[in-house]
C-alpha cells in the first residue's frame, strides 16, 4: 500500500512536465498542422537558460523569477522561428515543415554545445521545496508535490485561455477547420505565431521546471522528443486534456510497470501508444482530422513516365554511377555504395509517403528487418551472402505485412505514429534480445564472400540492385496498381466509388516499400560488416523522411535526389568538422527556404513544364 | 560563456579551414571517437593525446618520424565509425586505428580491422567481449575492462557486513555486464550474500524517483549502481531527497571519475565506494609530471578521458618504436608484450588477450571544500583481477 501511494505520486509528478511540453506540442500541431520535431530543442534551452539565470539570481523571487524568465524566451525565441521561417513555408506540401524543424533541433544541439560547454550542469534546488515531504511514513520530494499540484493549474489555466477568451475561441476554431477560420477574416499569420509562441513558452516552461530535478545536458531535447509525440497522440492531436490524460497515464504505467518487468520501460509506452492506436484511431480525445482542402495555390504535377529524352538521361546517369570505379578508390566506392543504399530507402519511404500519402516514422524498421534477416541467415544457418540478400527483404515484408495490415487502418500523423511505435517495439526487441540479435553489440563480422569483397565489386552488385529495385519501384508508380494508389491518396471517397479498397491497396504498397528497404538494409548490413540496433533507430526513420522531403514530395525521382544530396552532405560534415550538426542544420534550413518544393521539386518541375509547353505550342 | 562561444567559433573555423598535414615520412595514426555525442569524455580525452603526440615529437618523434593524428567523428554510431574507419585506412592511409569510446563502436571497428587486417588500438570500450568473447589479434584495448573494474569493486564490497543487495544499471550491454560479472564475483566471496531487487531503467531516460521507491521496498543493505551521466545525476538528486542511500552501503562503478562526479557539486554521495581517477591525490612522479604539462598546456585539470587519450598514444608509439616498421604483423608482435609509461606508471600489453594491465583506483567518495571529491583512493593494477590465463584462453576464440 505504502509503495502503491510512492509510486503513485512518482508517477504524477513526472507526468506534469511530460503534460507541459507536451500540451504546447498538441497546441501547436492542432493549428497550424506542423509536427514541431523542434519542440524538444525548446524544451532543453528552457532548462540551460533556467540553469543560467538560477545561478545569476538568488533567493525565492530570484528563482521563481528565473524559471519564468527563462520560459517567456523561450516563447520569443519560438515566436522569431515561425516567423522567419515558418511563416515562409506554410504553402509547402504536408510535413515539409518538419524539415524546418528538424533543421533547427540540429542547429539548437551544436549551439547549446557552444554557448553552455559539454559538461552537465545541475542547476539549485527550488528554495523552500527542496526536501521532503513525509506521506504515510515515506519520504516525498516537496517539489514532486509542486510538480503534482502544477499540472492541473496549468491544464485550468489553458482550458481558461481557450473557452474564455476570444483569442482562445479562435485557436480552437482553427483547430478544427483554419481554412473556415481564414474564410471569415481571421488574420491567420497572428494566430499561428501567437499558437507557437505559447506551445514553445509551455516548452520552455516544462524544460525550465526540470532543471531542478536533473542536469541540463545536450541530449535531452532527442530524450523527450519521442516521449512528447507519443503522449499528443495518445491523447489525440490538439487536445489539451488529452496531453494531460496520456501524459498521466503514460508516467504511472511507467512507475508500476518497473516494479513488475524491470526490463520493460523500454517498450512499454510504445507497446501503449499501440494498443491505443489500434483501439481508438485518433487517440483517446481525438476527433477524426476534417478532410483537408487544397488550397487554391496548390499546382499538382502530374507525374508522366520518363520520355524517350528522359530514358536516354536516366540510362547516362546509370552508366555514369557504373563508371565510378575508374575514378575512385576504396573509400569513395564505400561511401557511393552506402548513398546507392539509401537512395532504395529513400525511394521506398516515397512509394509510402508521396505515392500512398501515408506518412511513416518508422521507415527504418524495415531496414533494420532486412539488416538483422541478411545477418542472422548467415550467422544462424550458415547461408551465403547471396541467399543472405534474399533472407532480408523477405523478413522485412514479412514486417511489414504485419504493421502494414494495422497503420492503414488509421491517417496522417496517427498511422505515422504507428509506425514508430512498432519501429521502436522492433528495436527494443533487437536492443533486448540479446542471444540472438547480439543486443547493442551487434552481429559482428557479415562481410560479403571474397568475389564481392571489393570496393569496385560490392559496389556493382549493389549498384545493380539498386537501378533494378528502384526501376521497379517506378514502374510500379506507372502502373494500375500505382495510379490506384494515388487514387486512394488523393480521395478516399471517389476511389471508393469506383472499386478502389484503400486499404487492400495500400497494405500492398506497405509490403512493397517493406521489402525495398530490407533490400537497401541487407546491402547495408554487408557494407558495413555488423549489424547494431541502431538501424532501426528513430533517428534512421528521420534520416529517411528527410531525404523524401528534401528531393521533393511532389516528384517521382525526388527521394534519389535527396538522399544523394542528404548523404553527401552529412558524411562530408561528419568527416571535416567539428560541429557537423550546426552546419548540417543551416544547410538544411538553408535548402527549406531555397527550394520549398524539395529540391528536385523546385529546380526540375519547373524546367519539365517549360519545356512540355514549349512542345505544346510547337505541336500545335 | 560569449567567450566561450567565440572560441569555439574560431575552433570550427579552424577545423573547416585546416587539414592536418602530413608529410611522406611521418607516420598516420587514424583516430575515431564519438567527439560529437560525448563531448564531455571526448574533449579532455583529445587535450590528453594532443599532449602526448606534442611530447613525442618534440622529442624527435618515432626513429625521426614525427607522429600525425588524423582525428574523425563517430557521432555515437558503429555505422558511421566504420565508415570513418575506411577513410582512414583507404584514403588516409594511416599505420592503425586508435580511439573509439561506446562498447558497440569499439566491437564494429575491431571487427572492420581484423576484416581489413589493420591494427587497432581501442582506447576507453569497456565490454569484456572486445578482448574476450569477441577478440582478435588485430585489436588491443588500453582501459581495464567492465570485468577488472567489477572485480576491484567486488573485492571490496565482499569486505561489508551487508547481505542484501540491490542493483541499480542501465539497460545495455554495459550494464548487463557489470551486473553479472559484480554478481558472480561477490556471490563467490559471499556466499551468504542475497540479491533482492534489480532495476533497468532505460539509458538517459531514467525515473529516478519510481526505481529508488521500487529498490527501496526491497529492503537492501546495500546497493550496487552503474548508472553515470545525467542518469547518475537524476538519481544522486532523487535519492538526496528520500533518503534511499541513508544508512546503506553503495557500491558505484565510474563514479569517481571527474567527468561524472564534478557535475554533482556539493551534492555528491558521501561515502559510496567507486572506482575513479583523483587526480588531486595521485602523488606519484609519473603523474605529477603529466599534470603539470596538462595543466601548462590547457589551464585546466584533466579528466579520466585526458589519461585515456594520453596513454594511448603513448602506448601506440611504443608499439610503433619497439616494432621499428609500420608493418601490421610486425606492429601486432611488438605490441604483444610492449611496455610504455603511463600516468598511472608502467602499463604493459598483455600477449594473452590483448588487453592492457593499466588499473584503476579505488575509494571512497567525500565532500571537500564544497566540492566532490574522491578519497582513500588505492590504484588497483588491472591484471591483478584477471581470470586465471587459462580461464582467459578459454574465453577467447582460437584465431
Amino acid at each position: 500500500m505504502q509503495l502503491f501511494v510512492v509510486q503513485l505520486l512518482s508517477g504524477l509528478a513526472s507526468a506534469a512536465s511530460l503534460f507541459l511540453v507536451a500540451s504546447g506540442l498538441s497546441l501547436i500541431f492542432g493549428v497550424t498542422r506542423i509536427v514541431n520535431f523542434a519542440h524538444g530543442a525548446f524544451f532543453m534551452l528552457g532548462a540551460y537558460l533556467a540553469f543560467t539565470l538560477t545561478e545569476r539570481f538568488s533567493g525565492p523571487l530570484g528563482f521563481w523569477g528565473s524559471m519564468a524568465l527563462a520560459a517567456v524566451l523561450v516563447g520569443l525565441l519560438g515566436a522569431l522561428f515561425e516567423m522567419l521561417l515558418l511563416r515562409r513555408i506554410y504553402r509547402a506540401p504536408e510535413l515539409f515543415q518538419l524539415l524546418a524543424t528538424f533543421g533547427a533541433t540540429l542547429v539548437v544541439e551544436d549551439v547549446v554545445l557552444l554557448i553552455w560547454g559539454p559538461e552537465e550542469l545541475l542547476g539549485p534546488r527550488a528554495p523552500g521545496l527542496a526536501g521532503a515531504v513525509e506521506v504515510i511514513g515515506k519520504r516525498v520530494p516537496s517539489y514532486d508535490v509542486f510538480l503534482i499540484l502544477l499540472g492541473p493549474l496549468v491544464l485550468a489555466l489553458l482550458w481558461l485561455i481557450l473557452h474564455r477568451t476570444r483569442w482562445g475561441v479562435l485557436v480552437r476554431a482553427a483547430t478544427q477547420d483554419r481554412d473556415m477560420v481564414a474564410a471569415l477574416g481571421v488574420n491567420q499569420k497572428w494566430l499561428f505565431t501567437g499558437v507557437f509562441a505559447l506551445g514553445t513558452f509551455l516548452a520552455g516552461l516544462g524544460g525550465a521546471l526540470q532543471a531542478p530535478r536533473e542536469a541540463a545536458d545536450h541530449t535531452m531535447d532527442l530524450r523527450i522528443i519521442i516521449e512528447i509525440f507519443v503522449v499528443v497522440v495518445i491523447g489525440g492531436l490538439g487536445s489539451i486534456e488529452g496531453a494531460f490524460v496520456a501524459a498521466i497515464l503514460v508516467s504511472v504505467l511507467n512507475a508500476f510497470g518497473i516494479l513488475i518487468v524491470p526490463k520493460i520501460s523500454l517498450v512499454l509506452v510504445f507497446l501503449l501508444m499501440a494498443i491505443v492506436l489500434v483501439i481508438r484511431p485518433t487517440g483517446l480525445f481525438g476527433r477524426r482530422e476534417g478532410a483537408a482542402r487544397m488550397s487554391g495555390a496548390v499546382v499538382i504535377n502530374v507525374w508522366k513516365p520518363l520520355d524517350l529524352d528522359g530514358f536516354v538521361i536516366a540510362l547516362a546517369l546509370v552508366a555514369a554511377a557504373a563508371l565510378a570505379p575508374l575514378a575512385l578508390g576504396p573509400y569513395g566506392l564505400a561511401v557511393a555504395t552506402e548513398i546507392a543504399i539509401f537512395v532504395l530507402f529513400a525511394a521506398s519511404l516515397h512509394l509510402l509517403v508521396s505515392v500512398g500519402g501515408l506518412a511513416s516514422f518508422g521507415h527504418a524498421a524495415f531496414l533494420g528487418l532486412g539488416s538483422y534477416g541478411a545477418a542472422l541467415a548467415m550467422k544462424l544457418a550458415g547461408s551465403p551472402m547471396l541467399p543472405a540478400l534474399v533472407a532480408g527483404p523477405l523478413l522485412a515484408a514479412f514486417g511489414a505485412a504485419v504493421i502494414g495490415w494495422f497503420v492503414v487502418r488509421l491517417s496522417g500523423v496517427y498511422a505515422a505514429m504507428l509506425t514508430l511505435a512498432f519501429a521502436q517495439i522492433l528495436w527494443s526487441i533487437a536492443f533486448q534480445w540479446t542471444p540472438v540479435t547480439g543486443g547493442d553489440n551487434g552481429l559482428l563480422g557479415i562481410w560479403p564472400p571474397p568475389w564481392a569483397a571489393s570496393a569496385s565489386h560490392f559496389y556493382w552488385l549493389t549498384l545493380a540492385l539498386v537501378v533494378l529495385a528502384v526501376a521497379g519501384l517506378r514502374m510500379i508508380i506507372f502502373s494500375p496498381f500505382g495510379y490506384a494508389l494515388r487514387a486512394a491518396r488523393d480521395s478516399d471517397l471517389r476511389s471508393e466509388a469506383i472499386g478502389i479498397d484503400r486499404r487492400r491497396v495500400q497494405w500492398r504498397a506497405f509490403v512493397i516499400a517493406g521489402a525495398g528497404a530490407g533490400l537497401a538494409g541487407a546491402l547495408f548490413a554487408f557494407l558495413k560488416g555488423s549489424v547494431f540496433p541502431g538501424a532501426m533507430s528513430v533517428s534512421t526513420s528521420i534520416d529517411g523522411l528527410v531525404m523524401v522531403l528534401l528531393g521533393g514530395v511532389e516528384t517521382v525521382s525526388g527521394p534519389i535526389v535527396g538522399a544523394v544530396v542528404y548523404k553527401l552532405l552529412s558524411i562530408w560534415l561528419v568527416s571535416h568538422t567539428d560541429y557537423s550538426k550546426l552546419v548540417l542544420g543551416l544547410v538544411i534550413i538553408g535548402l527549406v527556404l531555397l527550394f520549398p518544393k524539395g529540391i528536385a521539386g523546385s529546380i526540375l518541375l519547373p524546367r519539365l513544364r517549360r519545356v512540355a509547353t514549349a512542345r505544346e505550342k510547337a505541336a500545335t | 560563456m560569449i567567450e566561450n562561444g567565440l572560441k569555439s567559433l574560431i575552433a570550427i573555423a579552424a577545423a573547416l579551414t585546416m587539414f592536418a598535414s602530413a608529410r611522406a615520412d611521418d607516420i598516420k595514426i587514424g583516430e575515431i571517437n564519438s567527439y560529437s555525442a560525448l563531448p564531455q569524455f571526448t574533449v579532455p580525452y583529445r587535450k590528453g593525446w594532443q599532449l602526448a603526440i606534442d611530447e613525442i615529437n618534440a622529442k624527435g618523434g618515432v626513429d625521426g618520424k614525427k607522429l600525425v593524428v588524423i582525428s574523425k567523428d563517430d557521432s555515437g554510431k558503429p555505422a558511421n565509425a566504420v565508415t570513418a574507419a575506411n577513410e582512414l585506412v583507404s584514403n588516409e592511409g594511416v599505420a592503425l586505428l586508435a580511439g573509439t569510446f561506446f562498447s558497440n563502436i569499439g566491437l564494429a571497428v575491431a571487427d572492420f580491422a581484423a576484416q581489413k587486417k589493420v591494427l587497432f588500438v581501442a582506447g576507453e570500450p569497456l565490454t569484456d567481449a572486445i578482448t574476450w568473447s569477441k577478440g582478435n589479434r588485430y585489436t588491443f584495448r588500453l582501459r581495464p575492462s567492465n570485468y577488472e573494474q567489477a572485480a576491484m569493486l567486488a573485492e571490496e564490497a565482499a569486505k561489508l557486513p551487508a547481505k542484501r543487495w540491490a542493483t541499480i544499471a542501465p539497460n545495455y550491454e554495459y550494464g548487463q555486464s557489470a551486473v553479472s560479472v559484480f554478481k558472480k564475483l561477490l556471490s563467490a566471496k559471499r556466499p551468504d550474500v542475497k540479491w533482492v531487487a534489480e532495476q533497468w531503467p532505460p539509458e538517459g531516460k531514467i525515473d529516478a524517483g519510481a526505481v529508488l521507491e521500487a529498490i527501496d521496498a526491497a529492503k537492501p543493505d546495500a546497493i550496487l549502481n552503474v548508472e553515470f551521466g545525467p542518469d547518475l545525476v537524476k538519481l544522486v538528486r532523487e535519492g538526496d531527497t528520500r533518503g534511499t542511500f541513508q544508512h546503506r552501503s553503495v557500491v558505484s562503478f565510474l563514479t569517481g571519475e571527474p567527468e561524472y562526479l564534478d557535475p554533482l557539486k556539493s551534492e555528491a554521495p558521501q561515502g559510496w565506494i567507486v572506482t575513479g581517477y583523483p587526480w588531486y591525490d595521485i602523488k606519484t612522479p609519473e603523474h605529477e609530471a603529466f599534470l603539470k604539462a596538462y595543466q601548462d598546456k590547457y589551464h585546466d585539470y584533466p579528466r579520466l578521458g585526458s589519461v585515456v587519450g594520453y596513454s594511448l598514444m603513448k602506448g601506440i608509439a611504443a608499439i610503433l618504436a619497439k616494432a621499428g616498421s609500420t608493418d601490421t604483423d610486425k606492429m601486432i608482435a611488438a605490441a604483444e608484450g610492449v611496455s610504455f609509461d603511463t600516468p598511472f606508471g608502467p602499463v604493459t600489453f598483455r600477449a594473452i588477450d590483448h588487453q592492457s594491465t593499466m588499473g584503476a583506483f579505488v575509494g571512497k567518495t567525500a565532500l571537500k571544500d564544497g566540492k566532490a571529491v574522491m578519497v582513500d583512493a588505492v590504484y588497483r593494477k588491472g591484471s591483478d583481477y584477471m581470470p586465471s590465463d587459462e580461464e582467459v584462453r578459454k574465453l577467447r576464440p582460437r584465431n
